[in-house]
C-alpha cells in the first residue's frame, strides 16, 4: 500500500475527503446513540435543536465558542510552525489569574483604560507561560509536548493554591473562588439585553488579525516556512530560533486572552472549573479548521454547538453528554485521515 | 531532616514506592517499545484510562482478576491498532493522532461508564488483587516486604521490564525493532516489514499501557473514578526520555520518581506540611519530570527515526 501524489487535485478532490470524514462522524454519532438505546435521528435532532434551536441556545453556543476561538487560534498558530503547544489550558488559566489580580480593585481606572490593560496583561501572562517550554525546545532540545502538558497540571495546582490562599474570596462561604471583578473590569455586552459579551467580538478580531499576520507579513511567511521545513528555512536565512520563540509568544498570548475573555466577559471571577478543557478542545478546533485562522472561527462554532447541543440533548434523552467528546475526537482523527486523500491516491501494490 | 530520614528507612515507605512504581513500569515499557520502533505514542494517557476502566468493569461484571487484566490489555491493543494504522501505513502526524487517540479513548471510557452506571454517585468497589508474599525473599528486612510482598501485578511489572530489556537487546526481534526506529530502510533491505514491526510494537506497547492503567483500579484504588490517571501517562513519556530509551534506566527512573512521589505524600503530614501549601507537594512530581527532561534531553540518544514516517520506495 502506498500513496501516490495527484498532480492537480480538482476542487471536488480537495473538498470530498473532509466532507466524507464529517459524514462518517455523523454516522458514528448515530451509532453511539443507538448503542445508548435511543433513536439516532431524534438524538441528532435534539443536538441540533439544543445548539441553534432558540435564541437562548444560539447565544449559549456563541458564548461557548468564544474561548474555543482563542485556544483554537493559539493551537493553530503554534502547530503551523510545528511548535506543539498542548499547554493552552495552563496559558488560559494564568491569563485569568492576571485578569483577576489586576481587575478586582488593584487598578481602579475607568473601563476604557482598564480593559485594554487587563487584556494585554492576560496575553502577556499566557505568552510567558509558553515561552519557557519554547525556550527549552530551541535551546536545550527538550520536547515541548511533554513540558507543556506537565505545566498544565502544575498551573492548575497553582491556581488551586491561589484560590484557597492569597486570592480566596473572604466572602465566598469557604468555596475556593476569587473575588469578583469590579464593574469597570467587566467586558460589556455587545447588544444590551443579549447575553453575549465583547469577548466574542474580540475573538473574531483576533482571528482576522492572525490571518492577516500569517498571509500578509514576512513574519507569517517565516512561521509557515519554519513549520514546513525548519532546515530549509534556516538555509534560506530565516532565524528559526527567534521565529519559534515569537510564535510561542503569539500562541501563548492568544490562549491567555481566552482566560481574560472568560473571566471578564462571562464569569466575573475565577474558579477551578473556569475551563472544562478549552485548551485541549482547542486542538480539535484547530485541526478541524485545517490550521486556518478563519476556519478556526467556523470550527469553534461547530465544536461549541456540539457541546451545547449534547448537554441539552442528554437532559432530554438517556444518552450521556460525553457523546460530544467522542464525536469530536473521532472527527479529529477522521479529518486528519482524510487530508492526505485530498492530494494523494491510494495504490494497493 | 530527621523526619525525612525516618521516612526513608521505614519499610512501609518502600512498599508504597514499589506500589506507585508498578503502573508506571508497565506504561513506561509500553511507551519505550513504541518509541524504539520509531513511533511516539501520545495516546498513552487515554489508553491508561481505558485500561483502568476496562479491567475494573470486567471484574465488576463478574470476570476473574486475570481475565480482567486480559480485557484491559485487549482494550489497550485495540486503541494501539487504531493509532498505528493511522501513523504507520498512512504516516499521519504522530502528535496529532496520539492526542486524538487520548481524547477518543478518554471520551469512550467516560461515555461507556455513564452508560453502564447511569445512576451511581460513587463508583462500586471490586475485590482487588491481594498481596502475595514470595516465600523466603519477603523475609529480607526492609527490601523483603517492599519488593517481594506485593500483589501479583507488581511481579508481572518486574517481569515485563526484564522481558522488554531482554527482547530488545538479546533477540533478533529486538534488533529488528530497534532498527525500525533507527534506520527503517535497512530493515526493509533485510526483507523485514517496517510497517509490521512498527504496528506490532505500538499495539503491544499500548496493551502494556492499558495494563498499567488497570493496575490503578485492580491493585491500588479498587475502584474507577474520572481523572484517576491524572497525567501518569505524560510522566511515563518523560521517564522514557529520562531513561535515554533504555529499559533499565527507564525502570530506574520510574523507581526514583515513585520514591519522590511517595516522599512528597508523607512530607505533607510532617511539620513541613503545616508551613507549605499541599499544592506545592503535589506539583513536585510534575516539576521533577520537567527538570529530568531538561537535564537529560541534552545528551540523550533519540532513536534516529522517531516520529519519521516510513514510506517504502521514497528517497
Amino acid at each position: 500500500m502506498r500513496l501516490e501524489p495527484i498532480p492537480n487535485p480538482t476542487l471536488g478532490r480537495r473538498l470530498g475527503p473532509p466532507a466524507a470524514a464529517l459524514g462518517v462522524t455523523v454516522l458514528f454519532a448515530m451509532a453511539l446513540a443507538w448503542v445508548a438505546g435511543a433513536d439516532p435521528l431524534a438524538v441528532l435532532g435534539l443536538i441540533v435543536k439544543g445548539a441553534v434551536g432558540s435564541k437562548f441556545a444560539l447565544l449559549e453556543t456563541l458564548n461557548r465558542a468564544t474561548p474555543l476561538i482563542f485556544t483554537g487560534l493559539a493551537v493553530a498558530v503554534a502547530f503551523r510552525a510545528k511548535l506543539w503547544n498542548i499547554g493552552a489550558e495552563a496559558q488560559l488559566y494564568l491569563g485569568a489569574v492576571v485578569t483577576v489580580l489586576l481587575g478586582t480593585g488593584a487598578l481602579s481606572w475607568p473601563a476604557p483604560a482598564l480593559l485594554p490593560v487587563l487584556g494585554l496583561a492576560a496575553a502577556l501572562a499566557g505568552a510567558l507561560t509558553l515561552l519557557g517550554p519554547a525556550w527549552a525546545k530551541t535551546r536545550l532540545g527538550v520536547d515541548e509536548v511533554v513540558t507543556t502538558l506537565l505545566l498544565n497540571f502544575i498551573v492548575l495546582l497553582f491556581v488551586s493554591y491561589l484560590l484557597e490562599g492569597p486570592m480566596k474570596d473572604p466572602m465566598g462561604m469557604g468555596w475556593p473562588k476569587s473575588r469578583r471583578l469590579i464593574a469597570e473590569a467587566r467586558l460589556p455586552r455587545i447588544v444590551e439585553g443579549l447575553r453575549l459579551h465583547w469577548g466574542f467580538a474580540l475573538a473574531l478580531i483576533a482571528a482576522v488579525l492572525v490571518w492577516l499576520v500569517q498571509t500578509r507579513t514576512t513574519f507569517g511567511y517565516a512561521m509557515r516556512a519554519v513549520g514546513h521545513n525548519a532546515r530549509a528555512a534556516r538555509f534560506a536565512g530565516i532565524p528559526v530560533t527567534s521565529v519559534t520563540l515569537a510564535t510561542a509568544l503569539l500562541s501563548g498570548s492568544l490562549a491567555g486572552l481566552a482566560g481574560f475573555s472568560e473571566v471578564a466577559g462571562l464569569k466575573g471571577n475565577l474558579t477551578l472549573d473556569l475551563s472544562p478543557g478549552f485548551g485541549y478542545t482547542g486542538i480539535i478546533v484547530a485541526m478541524l479548521a485545517l490550521l486556518h485562522p478563519l476556519g478556526v472561527v467556523v470550527a469553534a462554532l461547530f465544536v461549541a454547538g456540539i457541546f451545547v447541543g449534547a448537554d441539552s440533548m442528554s437532559r432530554a434523552a438517556e444518552v450521556p453528554s460525553y457523546i460530544a467528546d467522542m464525536l469530536l475526537a473521532s472527527a479529529l482523527l477522521l479529518v486528519v485521515l482524510a487530508l492526505p486523500f485530498t492530494r494523494f491516491r491510494l495504490r494497493w501494490r | 531532616m530527621m523526619e525525612i530520614l525516618d521516612i526513608l528507612v521505614s519499610a512501609t515507605f518502600w512498599t508504597a514506592v514499589i506500589r506507585i512504581m508498578s503502573p508506571l513500569l508497565f506504561a513506561t515499557m509500553g511507551e519505550l517499545i513504541c518509541e524504539r520502533a520509531g513511533v511516539l505514542n501520545l495516546g498513552i494517557e487515554g489508553i491508561m484510562v481505558v485500561g483502568a476502566f476496562a479491567g475494573w468493569m470486567a471484574v465488576y461484571s463478574g470476570l476473574g482478576l486475570w481475565p480482567g487484566v486480559a480485557v484491559a490489555m485487549l482494550s489497550g491493543m485495540a486503541f494501539g491498532l487504531l493509532h498505528s494504522t493511522l501513523t504507520v501505513p498512512f504516516g499521519l502526524s504522530q502528535h496529532v493522532v496520539g492526542l486524538g487517540v487520548t481524547l477518543l479513548a478518554t471520551a469512550a471510557t467516560y461515555f461507556t461508564y455513564r452508560l453502564a452506571l447511569p445512576q451511581v454517585s460513587s463508583p462500586p468497589r471490586i475485590q482487588p488483587f491481594t498481596e502475595w508474599p514470595v516465600p523466603v525473599l519477603s523475609e529480607i528486612p526492609v527490601i523483603g516486604p517492599a519488593v517481594f510482598s506485593q500483589t501479583p501485578l507488581t511481579y508481572l511489572a518486574y517481569a515485563v521490564a526484564a522481558l522488554t530489556a531482554w527482547v530488545l537487546y538479546r533477540t533478533p526481534l529486538g534488533l529488528a525493532l530497534r532498527a525500525a526506529g533507527e534506520n527503517p530502510a535497512a530493515v526493509e533491505a533485510q526483507g523485514l516489514s517496517v510497517v509490521a514491526l512498527r504496528m506490532g510494537a505500538v499495539i503491544l506497547g499500548s496493551g502494556l499501557m492499558a495494563v498499567g492503567g488497570a493496575f490503578l483500579t485492580m491493585s491500588a484504588f479498587n475502584s474507577f473514578f474520572f481523572e484517576m490517571v491524572n497525567g501518569r501517562g505524560w510522566i511515563c513519556i518523560a521517564l522514557v526520555v529520562f531513561g535515554a530509551w533504555r529499559p533499565g534506566k527507564a525502570a530506574l527512573g520510574a523507581l526514583l520518581f515513585a520514591a519522590f512521589d511517595a516522599l512528597q505524600i508523607r512530607l505533607q503530614q510532617t511539620g513541613l506540611g503545616q508551613h507549605v501549601p499541599y499544592q506545592v507537594f503535589l506539583m513536585l512530581p510534575y516539576a521533577l519530570s520537567i527538570l529530568a527532561l531538561v537535564v537529560m534531553s541534552r545528551r540523550a540518544e533519540v532513536p534516529a527515526a522517531l516520529m519519521v514516517p516510513f514510506n517504502k520506495g521514497a528517497r
